[in-house]
């Protein structure tokens, strides 16, 4: 089945154009991952998938359904989103912040989470193992702690679509290969994930699909070994860098050299 | 959490303290009455029993007294209220209709209603007041760059002196000698002389927006992460801003057409409440409305028998107890303001 399709998607903000003709896609019960430099628009086309952004052109649809215009409530029914940082100047404890995931399954007459929304959110944190700290304030907790806790927030929606803004930017190695892990593991049951990325190794090692921005535009889409190439390192990230894949692995390894001055040529050499 | 039972127990022990603290407030004054008196009256005038009071002691208790403390409890519960839903969806921890300027823009609009003759017409005009100077004060702050906390306050007190020093103008140029000093008391916060049709009106406009705003506790929770969170949590976030201003600017308009520009009442009893309950809105709301209420009542009986006979303006009270919770609040939230 078809999982997030985006198509000729035009983001705007006042007189300039973030996001330009983009179109991609998120293959359905895979992991893709957005990659590009500082700036390139990859939080501004999870933005728009969201619902955050207005788009002034294009399309988004997910197995089918087109996402722009559906109703708030639908939408987080469906998708679920964790944004770079989070942060709150309510009193809230890390439980109770999971608890939010269940908002959109919740009447307004509701005053309390059902049973089953407790179980849910129970699940949730013990998946991300942050039980704990569950009783203690969020935002007495570090940064990667709270990128923890706001990923809990999105399965506790229990989403279809899991849309992620560079969710390991403030966790320690072995925190990003959990997160990753746990990716893994939505994805191999049927969720799709789009997320954006820094680190290209990491991309390369768990993402199935990658699609790659550059001044709002795609710069390249497809499998990780066929889009991570020293040329679009050199024309993309303007850097030189070395592309191998290692003996009996399918995942390429990027190792890094210098940056391409303005000349085009690298500074060392 | 609080569990089910134990939240019951809490909102049942609120309410009873309440009723309480209504049956004890009415008997202080210069009258002598005994709480069993003023029982004994007030089952008489729901129809539920005689009085053992005469005629007139009953109408101390009944045509004075009663109509001021319910309209104080209705005050504390709307200013409450309406100072929950601002801290959350300005996302300030510091708003308050009288830190941002409504209460002020509410007294302008009433007393030039007042003035031109249409007293009756006073909580309409307290409404604009507050509404203008709600957007106001949120404009302002925009433009100086983003409406954080400390510029929507500043914002704020910039239009709390404009409004205050037109109302001042208009009342020196029209007002005279007695009607001078009861509008200055009125601006000072005052429930003096407060009448059945003032509660009434009190009544009604908690009637029609505290449901509004008291089944917003899930879009409100939502806001604990900005606009972005509750966009993500399936929030229609234009629509539940603009209900809940609105519901705020009329409930903060009435009070303050009703009681005058009492300060501090919407910022510190919200905090007292979020340090036991939680900022979880779907318990803070009511019980804010509930503490509210109470912290408004005794603090109007504390204005009027603490000096007696003299009667001190109750926004003096509120103030003295609310401007160093004000410090305190600003010294836990220096990292955000």
């Amino acid at each position: 089945m078809s999982g997030l399709v985006v198509g000729h998607l035009q983001v705007r903000a006042g007189k300039s154009t973030i996001l330009d003709d983009v179109s991609c896609s998120a293959p359905a019960g895979k992991i893709t991952g957005l990659i590009g430099p500082n700036g390139a628009g990859k939080s501004t086309l999870i933005g728009a998938v969201v619902g955050l952004r207005p788009t002034a052109r294009g399309e988004v649809t997910f197995e089918g359904r087109t996402l722009l215009g559906l109703p708030p409530a639908e939408r987080a029914r469906l998708l679920a989103h964790v944004e770079q940082a989070a942060t709150t100047t309510e009193r809230l404890r890390v439980r109770d912040v999971v608890r939010l995931g269940r908002i959109p399954f919740q009447s307004t007459w509701q005053a309390t989470p059902s049973t089953e929304d407790e179980a849910i959110v129970e699940d949730a944190i013990g998946e991300l193992g942050i039980a704990p700290f569950a009783g203690r304030l969020y935002h007495s907790l570090s940064g990667g702690e709270q990128q923890r806790v706001q990923l809990a927030r999105a399965l506790a929606q229990q989403p279809r679509l899991l849309l992620l803004d560079e969710p390991t930017s403030h966790l320690d190695i072995e925190a990003q290969l959990r997160v990753l892990g746990l990716l893994r593991r939505r994805a191999a049951a049927g969720c799709t994930v789009l997320v954006a990325l820094h680190d290209l190794n990491l991309a390369a090692r768990f993402c199935d699909h990658l699609v790659v921005l550059q001044q709002g535009r795609v710069a390249a889409e497809g499998r990780p070994a066929d889009v991570l190439t020293a040329a679009l390192l050199r024309d993309v990230y303007r850097v030189h860098a070395m592309v191998s894949t290692p003996a009996g692995s399918s995942h390429p390894h990027v190792i890094y050299d210098d940056v391409i001055d303005a000349s085009g040529t690298s500074k060392s050499g | 959490m609080a569990s089910r039972p134990a939240s019951f127990l809490a909102y049942t022990g609120l309410w009873v303290l309440v009723i309480i603290s209504v049956v004890i407030a009415v008997t202080f004054g210069p009258a002598k009455i005994s709480p069993a008196e003023v029982w004994g009256s007030l089952l008489h005038h729901l129809g539920l029993g005689e009085t053992s009071l005469s005629p007139l002691r009953d109408a101390i208790v009944w045509e004075l007294r009663m109509p001021r403390v319910l309209a104080a409890l209705g005050i504390g519960a709307g200013l409450a209220l309406s100072g929950t839903v601002m801290q959350v969806l300005t996302r300030n921890p510091l708003a308050d209709p009288f830190l941002l300027g409504l209460s002020s823009g509410a007294a302008l609009g009433a007393v030039t209603f007042l003035l031109i003759g249409a007293a009756l017409l006073m909580p309409v005009g307290a409404f604009i007041g507050s509404v203008t100077a709600l957007a106001l004060a949120l404009s302002i702050a925009t433009l100086l760059g983003g409406a954080t906390p400390s510029r929507a306050i500043l914002a704020g007190i910039c239009i709390a002196a404009v409004a205050s020093a037109l109302t001042s103008l208009l009342i020196f140029w029209s007002a005279t000698g007695d009607s001078y000093r009861e509008i200055l008391s009125w601006l000072l916060g005052s429930l003096s002389g407060t009448t059945w049709g003032d509660a009434g009106i009190v009544g009604l406009s908690l009637v029609l927006c505290s449901p509004l705003i008291l089944l917003s506790g899930r879009g409100l929770d939502a806001f604990a992460f900005g606009e972005s969170g509750a966009i993500g949590l399936g929030i229609d976030i234009g629509r539940l801003r603009w209900t809940l201003l609105g519901a705020t600017a009329l409930l903060t308009g009435i009070m303050v057409a009703i009681g005058g520009a009492i300060g501090f009442v919407g910022l510190v009893v919200p905090h007292m409440v979020r340090l036991v309950v939680g900022s979880r809105h779907r318990v803070l709301l009511p019980t804010s409305m509930l503490v509210g209420a109470l912290f408004m009542l005794w603090s109007d009986t504390a204005a009027r028998s603490l000096f007696d006979p003299r009667e001190l303006p109750v926004g003096i009270v509120t103030a003295l107890i609310g401007a160093p919770v004000f410090l305190l609040i600003l010294l836990r939230y220096r990292q955000v303001t």
